[in-house]
Protein backbone atom coordinates (compact mmCIF):
# COMPACT_ATOMS: atom_id res chain seq x y z
CA UNK A 1 0.00 0.00 0.00
CA UNK A 2 1.45 3.43 -0.88
CA UNK A 3 2.11 5.81 1.99
CA UNK A 4 0.78 8.68 -0.11
CA UNK A 5 -1.36 8.53 -3.20
CA UNK A 6 -2.27 11.78 -4.92
CA UNK A 7 -4.40 12.00 -8.03
CA UNK A 8 -5.12 15.13 -10.07
CA UNK A 9 -4.56 17.42 -7.10
CA UNK A 10 -5.45 21.02 -7.83
CA UNK A 11 -5.35 24.05 -5.61
CA UNK A 12 -6.59 27.49 -6.58
CA UNK A 13 -6.42 30.19 -3.92
CA UNK A 14 -9.14 32.81 -3.48
CA UNK A 15 -6.86 35.29 -5.24
CA UNK A 16 -7.12 33.08 -8.33
CA UNK A 17 -3.51 31.90 -8.09
CA UNK A 18 -3.16 28.25 -9.10
CA UNK A 19 -0.68 26.62 -6.73
CA UNK A 20 -1.21 23.05 -7.91
CA UNK A 21 -2.34 22.16 -11.43
CA UNK A 22 -3.20 18.48 -11.45
CA UNK A 23 -0.49 16.77 -9.44
CA UNK A 24 -0.25 12.97 -9.57
CA UNK A 25 2.16 11.46 -7.09
CA UNK A 26 2.71 8.18 -5.31
CA UNK A 27 5.11 7.67 -2.42
CA UNK A 28 5.66 4.08 -1.40
CA UNK A 29 5.76 3.01 2.23
CA UNK A 30 9.29 3.16 3.64
CA UNK A 31 10.58 5.57 0.99
CA UNK A 32 12.76 8.58 1.70
CA UNK A 33 11.29 10.91 -0.87
CA UNK A 34 12.42 14.39 -1.91
CA UNK A 35 10.01 16.97 -3.22
CA UNK A 36 12.05 19.70 -4.80
CA UNK A 37 11.16 22.90 -6.54
CA UNK A 38 11.90 26.62 -6.64
CA UNK A 39 10.13 29.06 -4.31
CA UNK A 40 6.42 29.23 -5.05
CA UNK A 41 6.43 25.95 -6.98
CA UNK A 42 3.72 24.41 -4.81
CA UNK A 43 5.72 22.25 -2.37
CA UNK A 44 4.43 23.83 0.83
CA UNK A 45 0.85 23.90 -0.51
CA UNK A 46 1.08 20.19 -1.25
CA UNK A 47 2.43 19.48 2.25
CA UNK A 48 -0.27 21.71 3.78
CA UNK A 49 -3.05 19.81 1.97
CA UNK A 50 -1.58 16.46 3.01
CA UNK A 51 -1.38 17.49 6.66
CA UNK A 52 -4.82 19.13 6.84
CA UNK A 53 -3.69 22.75 6.98
CA UNK A 54 -5.08 23.71 3.58
CA UNK A 55 -8.12 22.71 1.56
CA UNK A 56 -7.72 21.24 -1.88
CA UNK A 57 -9.78 22.51 -4.81
CA UNK A 58 -9.92 19.20 -6.66
CA UNK A 59 -8.44 15.71 -6.71
CA UNK A 60 -8.01 12.73 -4.42
CA UNK A 61 -5.46 12.25 -1.65
CA UNK A 62 -4.91 9.12 0.40
CA UNK A 63 -2.50 8.59 3.28
CA UNK A 64 -2.04 4.84 3.69
CA UNK A 65 -5.62 3.51 3.92
CA UNK A 66 -7.26 6.84 4.76
CA UNK A 67 -8.74 9.33 2.33
CA UNK A 68 -8.32 12.92 3.52
CA UNK A 69 -11.92 13.55 2.43
CA UNK A 70 -13.59 10.52 3.98
CA UNK A 71 -11.49 10.02 7.10
CA UNK A 72 -9.29 13.08 7.61
CA UNK A 73 -8.68 12.38 11.29
CA UNK A 74 -7.38 8.86 10.59
CA UNK A 75 -5.10 10.29 7.90
CA UNK A 76 -3.78 12.80 10.43
CA UNK A 77 -2.87 10.07 12.92
CA UNK A 78 -0.41 8.70 10.35
CA UNK A 79 1.35 12.01 9.76
CA UNK A 80 3.99 13.93 11.67
CA UNK A 81 4.64 17.40 10.29
CA UNK A 82 7.75 19.53 10.63
CA UNK A 83 6.71 22.86 9.12
CA UNK A 84 8.97 25.36 7.47
CA UNK A 85 8.53 28.06 10.13
CA UNK A 86 8.65 27.80 13.91
CA UNK A 87 5.06 27.53 15.05
CA UNK A 88 5.26 26.52 18.70
CA UNK A 89 4.46 28.79 21.62
CA UNK A 90 7.81 30.28 22.60
CA UNK A 91 6.57 30.88 26.17
CA UNK A 92 6.06 27.16 26.77
CA UNK A 93 8.65 24.73 28.08
CA UNK A 94 10.20 22.22 25.68
CA UNK A 95 8.64 19.27 27.50
CA UNK A 96 5.21 20.90 27.52
CA UNK A 97 5.31 21.59 23.78
CA UNK A 98 6.04 17.94 23.08
CA UNK A 99 3.61 16.41 25.58
CA UNK A 100 0.80 18.79 24.65
CA UNK A 101 1.16 17.71 21.04
CA UNK A 102 0.94 14.10 22.21
CA UNK A 103 -2.24 14.98 24.09
CA UNK A 104 -3.84 16.23 20.89
CA UNK A 105 -3.31 12.74 19.50
CA UNK A 106 -5.01 11.25 22.54
CA UNK A 107 -1.83 10.12 24.30
CA UNK A 108 -2.16 10.58 28.09
CA UNK A 109 0.27 12.99 29.77
CA UNK A 110 2.06 10.29 31.78
CA UNK A 111 2.62 8.16 28.67
CA UNK A 112 3.73 11.21 26.68
CA UNK A 113 6.31 12.08 29.34
CA UNK A 114 7.83 8.59 29.03
CA UNK A 115 7.71 8.69 25.22
CA UNK A 116 9.28 12.14 25.10
CA UNK A 117 12.43 11.13 26.99
CA UNK A 118 14.13 8.97 24.30
CA UNK A 119 13.11 11.36 21.53
CA UNK A 120 14.43 14.41 23.33
CA UNK A 121 17.59 12.55 24.31
CA UNK A 122 18.41 11.46 20.78
CA UNK A 123 17.78 15.00 19.55
CA UNK A 124 19.99 16.37 22.31
CA UNK A 125 17.18 18.35 23.94
CA UNK A 126 16.63 16.37 27.14
CA UNK A 127 18.77 18.72 29.22
CA UNK A 128 16.73 21.65 27.90
CA UNK A 129 13.34 20.10 28.62
CA UNK A 130 12.43 22.56 31.37
CA UNK A 131 13.56 25.63 29.44
CA UNK A 132 11.15 27.86 27.60
CA UNK A 133 11.33 27.48 23.84
CA UNK A 134 12.32 31.12 23.44
CA UNK A 135 15.63 30.32 25.17
CA UNK A 136 16.65 27.74 22.56
CA UNK A 137 19.05 28.36 19.71
CA UNK A 138 17.82 28.17 16.11
CA UNK A 139 19.16 24.64 15.69
CA UNK A 140 17.52 23.48 18.91
CA UNK A 141 14.21 24.96 17.80
CA UNK A 142 14.46 22.97 14.55
CA UNK A 143 15.11 19.80 16.54
CA UNK A 144 12.22 20.60 18.86
CA UNK A 145 9.93 20.71 15.84
CA UNK A 146 11.15 17.26 14.84
CA UNK A 147 10.65 15.92 18.38
CA UNK A 148 7.12 17.31 18.43
CA UNK A 149 6.34 15.70 15.08
CA UNK A 150 7.59 12.30 16.26
CA UNK A 151 5.87 12.11 19.65
CA UNK A 152 2.89 10.13 18.35
CA UNK A 153 5.12 7.73 16.35
CA UNK A 154 3.87 8.70 12.89
CA UNK A 155 4.23 6.32 9.95
CA UNK A 156 4.76 9.27 7.61
CA UNK A 157 7.02 12.22 8.39
CA UNK A 158 6.58 15.41 6.35
CA UNK A 159 9.64 17.64 6.56
CA UNK A 160 9.24 21.08 5.02
CA UNK A 161 12.76 22.48 4.82
CA UNK A 162 13.76 21.09 8.22
CA UNK A 163 17.41 22.16 8.02
CA UNK A 164 16.90 25.73 6.80
CA UNK A 165 19.34 27.99 8.62
CA UNK A 166 21.02 25.09 10.43
CA UNK A 167 24.83 24.89 10.51
CA UNK A 168 26.64 22.14 8.59
CA UNK A 169 27.54 20.02 11.61
CA UNK A 170 24.03 20.01 12.99
CA UNK A 171 22.59 19.38 9.55
CA UNK A 172 24.76 16.28 9.20
CA UNK A 173 23.64 14.98 12.59
CA UNK A 174 20.02 15.58 11.60
CA UNK A 175 20.62 13.61 8.41
CA UNK A 176 21.90 10.67 10.48
CA UNK A 177 18.86 10.88 12.71
CA UNK A 178 16.47 10.95 9.75
CA UNK A 179 18.25 8.05 8.06
CA UNK A 180 17.79 6.00 11.24
CA UNK A 181 14.07 6.86 11.39
CA UNK A 182 13.68 5.88 7.76
CA UNK A 183 15.57 2.62 8.32
CA UNK A 184 13.22 1.91 11.22
CA UNK A 185 10.29 2.08 8.81
CA UNK A 186 9.11 5.69 8.82
CA UNK A 187 8.25 7.00 5.37
CA UNK A 188 9.74 10.46 4.90
CA UNK A 189 8.84 13.21 2.46
CA UNK A 190 11.39 15.99 2.47
CA UNK A 191 11.27 19.38 0.82
CA UNK A 192 14.53 21.25 0.80
CA UNK A 193 16.50 23.88 -1.03
CA UNK A 194 19.73 22.09 -0.13
CA UNK A 195 19.93 19.73 -3.08
CA UNK A 196 22.96 18.00 -1.63
CA UNK A 197 20.66 17.00 1.23
CA UNK A 198 18.16 15.41 -1.14
CA UNK A 199 20.97 13.69 -3.04
CA UNK A 200 22.41 12.25 0.16
CA UNK A 201 19.18 11.17 1.79
CA UNK A 202 16.48 10.44 -0.75
CA UNK A 203 16.09 7.37 -2.89
CA UNK A 204 13.46 9.01 -5.06
CA UNK A 205 13.06 12.60 -6.10
CA UNK A 206 10.23 14.61 -7.62
CA UNK A 207 10.63 18.11 -8.95
CA UNK A 208 7.62 20.40 -8.93
CA UNK A 209 7.46 23.63 -10.88
CA UNK A 210 4.54 25.97 -11.47
CA UNK A 211 2.27 23.51 -9.66
CA UNK A 212 3.13 20.53 -11.84
CA UNK A 213 5.44 17.55 -11.34
CA UNK A 214 8.11 17.73 -14.03
CA UNK A 215 10.29 14.86 -12.82
CA UNK A 216 9.59 11.86 -10.61
CA UNK A 217 12.13 9.04 -10.57
CA UNK A 218 14.77 7.34 -8.43
CA UNK A 219 17.56 9.76 -7.55
CA UNK A 220 20.24 7.44 -8.94
CA UNK A 221 18.40 7.06 -12.29
CA UNK A 222 17.96 10.82 -12.61
CA UNK A 223 21.65 11.45 -11.99
CA UNK A 224 22.70 8.65 -14.36
CA UNK A 225 20.36 9.94 -17.08
CA UNK A 226 22.04 13.32 -16.87
CA UNK A 227 25.57 12.01 -17.22
CA UNK A 228 26.37 11.82 -13.51
CA UNK A 229 25.93 15.54 -12.97
CA UNK A 230 25.27 16.86 -9.49
CA UNK A 231 21.57 17.00 -8.55
CA UNK A 232 21.89 20.77 -8.20
CA UNK A 233 22.98 21.15 -11.85
CA UNK A 234 20.25 18.79 -13.04
CA UNK A 235 17.66 20.73 -11.03
CA UNK A 236 18.72 24.08 -12.52
CA UNK A 237 18.72 22.77 -16.08
CA UNK A 238 15.30 21.14 -15.65
CA UNK A 239 13.76 24.27 -14.14
CA UNK A 240 15.22 26.44 -16.90
CA UNK A 241 13.97 24.02 -19.55
CA UNK A 242 10.51 24.02 -17.95
CA UNK A 243 10.51 27.82 -17.86
CA UNK A 244 11.31 27.96 -21.60
CA UNK A 245 8.52 25.46 -22.33
CA UNK A 246 6.03 27.54 -20.32
CA UNK A 247 7.06 30.71 -22.19
CA UNK B 1 -10.35 8.62 17.71
CA UNK B 2 -11.69 6.52 20.55
CA UNK B 3 -13.71 8.24 23.31
CA UNK B 4 -10.78 7.98 25.75
CA UNK B 5 -8.42 9.59 23.24
CA UNK B 6 -10.97 12.33 22.57
CA UNK B 7 -11.20 12.94 26.32
CA UNK B 8 -7.40 13.15 26.53
CA UNK B 9 -7.29 15.66 23.66
CA UNK B 10 -10.02 17.75 25.33
CA UNK B 11 -8.31 17.79 28.73
CA UNK B 12 -4.97 18.60 27.08
CA UNK B 13 -6.55 21.66 25.49
CA UNK B 14 -8.22 22.71 28.76
CA UNK B 15 -5.00 22.12 30.73
CA UNK B 16 -3.07 24.29 28.29
CA UNK B 17 -5.66 27.05 28.67
CA UNK B 18 -5.61 26.86 32.47
CA UNK B 19 -1.80 27.03 32.51
CA UNK B 20 -1.91 30.02 30.17
CA UNK B 21 -4.47 31.97 32.17
CA UNK B 22 -2.84 31.27 35.54
CA UNK B 23 0.62 32.14 34.17
CA UNK B 24 -0.68 35.63 33.31
CA UNK B 25 -3.04 35.94 36.30
CA UNK B 26 -2.35 39.64 36.67
CA UNK B 27 -3.84 40.15 33.21
CA UNK B 28 -6.64 37.60 33.48
CA UNK B 29 -8.01 37.57 37.03
CA UNK B 30 -6.90 40.81 38.65
CA UNK B 31 -8.16 43.65 36.38
CA UNK B 32 -11.86 42.85 36.79
CA UNK B 33 -11.53 42.63 40.58
CA UNK B 34 -9.92 46.07 40.72
CA UNK B 35 -12.35 47.65 38.23
CA UNK B 36 -15.41 46.22 39.98
CA UNK B 37 -14.10 47.30 43.38
CA UNK B 38 -14.04 50.85 42.02
CA UNK B 39 -17.61 50.46 40.73
CA UNK B 40 -18.71 49.13 44.13
CA UNK B 41 -17.00 52.00 45.95
CA UNK B 42 -17.96 54.87 43.65
CA UNK B 43 -21.35 53.89 42.25
CA UNK B 44 -22.43 51.60 45.04
CA UNK B 45 -21.23 53.32 48.18
CA UNK B 46 -20.55 57.01 47.40
CA UNK B 47 -23.27 57.73 44.83
CA UNK B 48 -25.54 54.79 45.69
CA UNK B 49 -26.06 56.02 49.25
CA UNK B 50 -27.94 58.99 47.77
CA UNK B 51 -30.19 56.88 45.54
CA UNK B 52 -33.57 55.57 46.71
CA UNK B 53 -33.90 51.78 47.15
CA UNK B 54 -35.20 49.72 44.22
CA UNK B 55 -37.88 47.16 45.16
CA UNK B 56 -36.64 47.29 48.72
CA UNK B 57 -32.98 46.74 47.89
CA UNK B 58 -30.19 49.30 48.33
CA UNK B 59 -28.57 50.60 45.13
CA UNK B 60 -25.37 48.65 45.70
CA UNK B 61 -27.33 45.43 46.22
CA UNK B 62 -29.18 46.21 42.99
CA UNK B 63 -26.03 46.70 40.89
CA UNK B 64 -23.87 43.86 42.29
CA UNK B 65 -25.43 41.10 40.10
CA UNK B 66 -25.11 43.24 36.97
CA UNK B 67 -21.50 44.10 37.72
CA UNK B 68 -20.64 40.45 38.36
CA UNK B 69 -22.29 39.54 35.07
CA UNK B 70 -20.40 42.33 33.31
CA UNK B 71 -17.13 40.82 34.53
CA UNK B 72 -18.25 37.31 33.56
CA UNK B 73 -19.21 38.38 30.03
CA UNK B 74 -16.03 40.38 29.41
CA UNK B 75 -13.72 37.68 30.74
CA UNK B 76 -15.33 34.71 29.04
CA UNK B 77 -15.31 36.57 25.73
CA UNK B 78 -11.84 38.06 25.91
CA UNK B 79 -10.24 34.84 27.15
CA UNK B 80 -11.33 32.87 24.13
CA UNK B 81 -10.85 35.57 21.52
CA UNK B 82 -7.33 36.36 22.73
CA UNK B 83 -6.29 32.73 23.23
CA UNK B 84 -7.63 31.63 19.87
CA UNK B 85 -6.42 34.61 17.87
CA UNK B 86 -3.05 34.45 19.63
CA UNK B 87 -2.69 30.80 18.65
CA UNK B 88 -3.74 31.63 15.10
CA UNK B 89 -1.42 34.63 14.86
CA UNK B 90 1.61 32.74 16.23
CA UNK B 91 0.58 29.77 14.11
CA UNK B 92 0.67 27.33 17.04
CA UNK B 93 -2.97 26.60 16.25
CA UNK B 94 -1.43 24.44 13.52
CA UNK B 95 -0.37 22.01 16.28
CA UNK B 96 -4.05 21.32 16.80
CA UNK B 97 -5.08 21.41 13.17
CA UNK B 98 -2.61 18.75 12.07
CA UNK B 99 -3.77 16.49 14.90
CA UNK B 100 -6.80 14.21 14.71
CA UNK B 101 -8.60 16.21 17.41
CA UNK B 102 -12.18 16.56 16.11
CA UNK B 103 -13.48 20.06 15.38
CA UNK B 104 -16.10 19.88 18.12
CA UNK B 105 -13.41 19.06 20.71
CA UNK B 106 -11.42 22.13 19.63
CA UNK B 107 -14.55 24.26 20.04
CA UNK B 108 -15.30 22.66 23.41
CA UNK B 109 -11.71 23.04 24.61
CA UNK B 110 -11.39 26.73 23.84
CA UNK B 111 -14.92 27.45 25.12
CA UNK B 112 -14.12 25.60 28.37
CA UNK B 113 -11.16 27.91 28.92
CA UNK B 114 -13.48 30.91 28.60
CA UNK B 115 -16.09 29.33 30.87
CA UNK B 116 -13.49 28.63 33.56
CA UNK B 117 -12.10 32.15 33.48
CA UNK B 118 -15.58 33.69 33.42
CA UNK B 119 -16.66 31.64 36.44
CA UNK B 120 -13.45 32.23 38.41
CA UNK B 121 -13.57 35.99 37.82
CA UNK B 122 -17.31 36.00 38.59
CA UNK B 123 -16.70 34.35 41.97
CA UNK B 124 -13.80 36.73 42.75
CA UNK B 125 -15.86 39.80 41.87
CA UNK B 126 -18.79 38.48 43.89
CA UNK B 127 -16.58 37.84 46.90
CA UNK B 128 -15.17 41.36 46.55
CA UNK B 129 -18.71 42.75 46.81
CA UNK B 130 -18.89 41.36 50.35
CA UNK B 131 -16.55 44.16 51.43
CA UNK B 132 -19.24 46.66 50.39
CA UNK B 133 -22.58 44.98 51.04
CA UNK B 134 -24.14 41.74 52.22
CA UNK B 135 -25.21 39.12 49.74
CA UNK B 136 -28.84 38.15 49.16
CA UNK B 137 -29.51 34.84 47.42
CA UNK B 138 -33.04 34.22 46.17
CA UNK B 139 -32.48 31.14 43.95
CA UNK B 140 -29.04 29.50 43.74
CA UNK B 141 -29.99 27.29 40.78
CA UNK B 142 -30.90 30.30 38.64
CA UNK B 143 -27.66 32.05 39.61
CA UNK B 144 -25.53 29.06 38.64
CA UNK B 145 -27.46 28.26 35.47
CA UNK B 146 -27.39 31.88 34.31
CA UNK B 147 -23.66 32.21 35.02
CA UNK B 148 -22.81 28.96 33.23
CA UNK B 149 -24.98 29.63 30.19
CA UNK B 150 -23.64 33.18 29.91
CA UNK B 151 -20.06 31.95 30.10
CA UNK B 152 -20.72 29.39 27.37
CA UNK B 153 -22.50 31.92 25.14
CA UNK B 154 -19.80 34.56 25.35
CA UNK B 155 -16.97 32.04 25.10
CA UNK B 156 -18.49 30.84 21.84
CA UNK B 157 -18.97 34.43 20.70
CA UNK B 158 -15.30 35.10 21.45
CA UNK B 159 -14.34 32.04 19.45
CA UNK B 160 -16.38 33.27 16.49
CA UNK B 161 -14.61 36.62 16.72
CA UNK B 162 -11.22 34.89 16.91
CA UNK B 163 -12.05 32.72 13.92
CA UNK B 164 -12.68 35.68 11.64
CA UNK B 165 -10.17 38.11 13.14
CA UNK B 166 -7.21 38.85 10.93
CA UNK B 167 -5.65 41.64 13.00
CA UNK B 168 -5.40 42.59 16.67
CA UNK B 169 -7.77 45.48 15.95
CA UNK B 170 -10.46 43.00 14.94
CA UNK B 171 -10.06 41.30 18.31
CA UNK B 172 -10.78 44.48 20.26
CA UNK B 173 -13.51 45.99 18.05
CA UNK B 174 -16.37 43.80 19.29
CA UNK B 175 -15.63 44.13 23.04
CA UNK B 176 -15.09 47.88 22.76
CA UNK B 177 -17.83 48.92 20.36
CA UNK B 178 -20.47 46.23 20.88
CA UNK B 179 -20.16 44.38 24.19
CA UNK B 180 -19.32 47.32 26.45
CA UNK B 181 -22.14 49.63 25.22
CA UNK B 182 -24.68 46.78 25.28
CA UNK B 183 -23.62 45.84 28.81
CA UNK B 184 -23.82 49.42 30.12
CA UNK B 185 -27.23 49.81 28.46
CA UNK B 186 -28.34 46.35 29.60
CA UNK B 187 -29.75 47.38 32.94
CA UNK B 188 -26.62 46.88 35.02
CA UNK B 189 -27.03 50.27 36.73
CA UNK B 190 -30.76 50.87 36.42
CA UNK B 191 -34.13 49.22 36.02
CA UNK B 192 -35.44 49.71 32.46
CA UNK B 193 -38.88 50.29 34.00
CA UNK B 194 -37.59 53.72 35.00
CA UNK B 195 -36.78 54.67 31.40
CA UNK B 196 -39.08 56.67 29.07
CA UNK B 197 -41.26 54.33 26.94
CA UNK B 198 -39.15 54.64 23.75
CA UNK B 199 -35.86 53.77 25.47
CA UNK B 200 -37.56 51.09 27.51
CA UNK B 201 -38.91 49.36 24.38
CA UNK B 202 -35.54 49.74 22.65
CA UNK B 203 -33.80 48.13 25.61
CA UNK B 204 -35.78 44.93 25.08
CA UNK B 205 -33.79 44.36 21.85
CA UNK B 206 -30.59 44.18 23.90
CA UNK B 207 -29.88 40.51 24.78
CA UNK B 208 -27.63 41.49 27.67
CA UNK B 209 -30.65 43.05 29.40
CA UNK B 210 -32.17 39.57 29.68
CA UNK B 211 -28.93 38.06 30.98
CA UNK B 212 -28.39 40.74 33.63
CA UNK B 213 -31.99 40.52 34.77
CA UNK B 214 -31.93 36.75 34.92
CA UNK B 215 -28.84 36.86 37.12
CA UNK B 216 -30.33 39.62 39.26
CA UNK B 217 -33.48 37.55 39.69
CA UNK B 218 -31.35 34.71 41.09
CA UNK B 219 -29.99 37.04 43.75
CA UNK B 220 -32.83 39.45 44.51
CA UNK B 221 -35.94 37.81 43.07
CA UNK B 222 -36.69 40.87 40.91
CA UNK B 223 -36.48 41.23 37.12
CA UNK B 224 -37.59 43.64 34.39
CA UNK B 225 -38.24 40.72 32.02
CA UNK B 226 -39.82 37.27 32.47
CA UNK B 227 -37.28 34.70 33.69
CA UNK B 228 -38.46 32.03 31.25
CA UNK B 229 -37.97 34.41 28.33
CA UNK B 230 -34.45 35.14 29.51
CA UNK B 231 -33.56 31.46 29.80
CA UNK B 232 -35.09 30.73 26.40
CA UNK B 233 -33.17 33.55 24.72
CA UNK B 234 -29.89 32.60 26.39
CA UNK B 235 -30.29 28.94 25.45
CA UNK B 236 -31.35 29.70 21.86
CA UNK B 237 -28.42 32.06 21.27
CA UNK B 238 -25.99 29.50 22.75
CA UNK B 239 -27.27 26.66 20.58
CA UNK B 240 -27.29 28.85 17.45
CA UNK B 241 -23.69 29.97 18.02
CA UNK B 242 -22.56 26.43 18.77
CA UNK B 243 -24.09 25.05 15.58
CA UNK B 244 -22.62 27.91 13.53
CA UNK B 245 -19.15 27.35 14.98
CA UNK B 246 -19.25 23.60 14.41
CA UNK B 247 -20.16 24.14 10.76
CA UNK B 248 -17.44 26.78 10.31
CA UNK B 249 -14.78 24.61 11.98
CA UNK B 250 -15.79 21.58 9.99
CA UNK B 251 -15.42 23.58 6.77
CA UNK B 252 -12.18 25.16 7.92
CA UNK B 253 -13.54 28.70 7.51
CA UNK B 254 -11.04 31.19 8.92
CA UNK B 255 -8.60 28.37 9.56
CA UNK B 256 -7.55 26.82 6.28
CA UNK B 257 -6.53 28.59 3.09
Amino acid sequence: MPAVSIKNLRKTYESGAQALKGVDLTVEEGEFFALLGPNGAGKTTLIAILSGLALKSEGAVRVFDASIDEDPNLAKTYIGLVPQEFNFNIFEKVIDIVTTQAGYYGIPHTVALKDAEPILKVLDLWEKRDQKAMALSGGMKRRLMIARALIHHPRLLLLDEPTAGVDVELRRSMWDFLRERNAAGTTIILTTHYLEEAEQLCKRVAIINHGQIVVNEPTSDLIKRHGDQRLEDIFISLIQKDAQTNV
Amino acid sequence: MSPSRIATAYFTLVRKEVIRMTRIWSQTFLPSVITMSLYYAIFGTFIGSQIAPTDGFSYIQFIVPGLVMMAVITNAYSNVVSAFFGAKFQRNLEELMVSPTPAWVIVAGFASGGVLRGLIVGVLVLLTSLFFTHLVIYNLFIIMAAALLTCILFSLAGLLNGLFAKTFDAVSIVPTFVLTPLTYLGGVFYSVNRLPPFWRELSFFNPILYIVNLFRYGFLGISDVPVIESFALLSALTVALLVLLLVLFKRGVGLKS
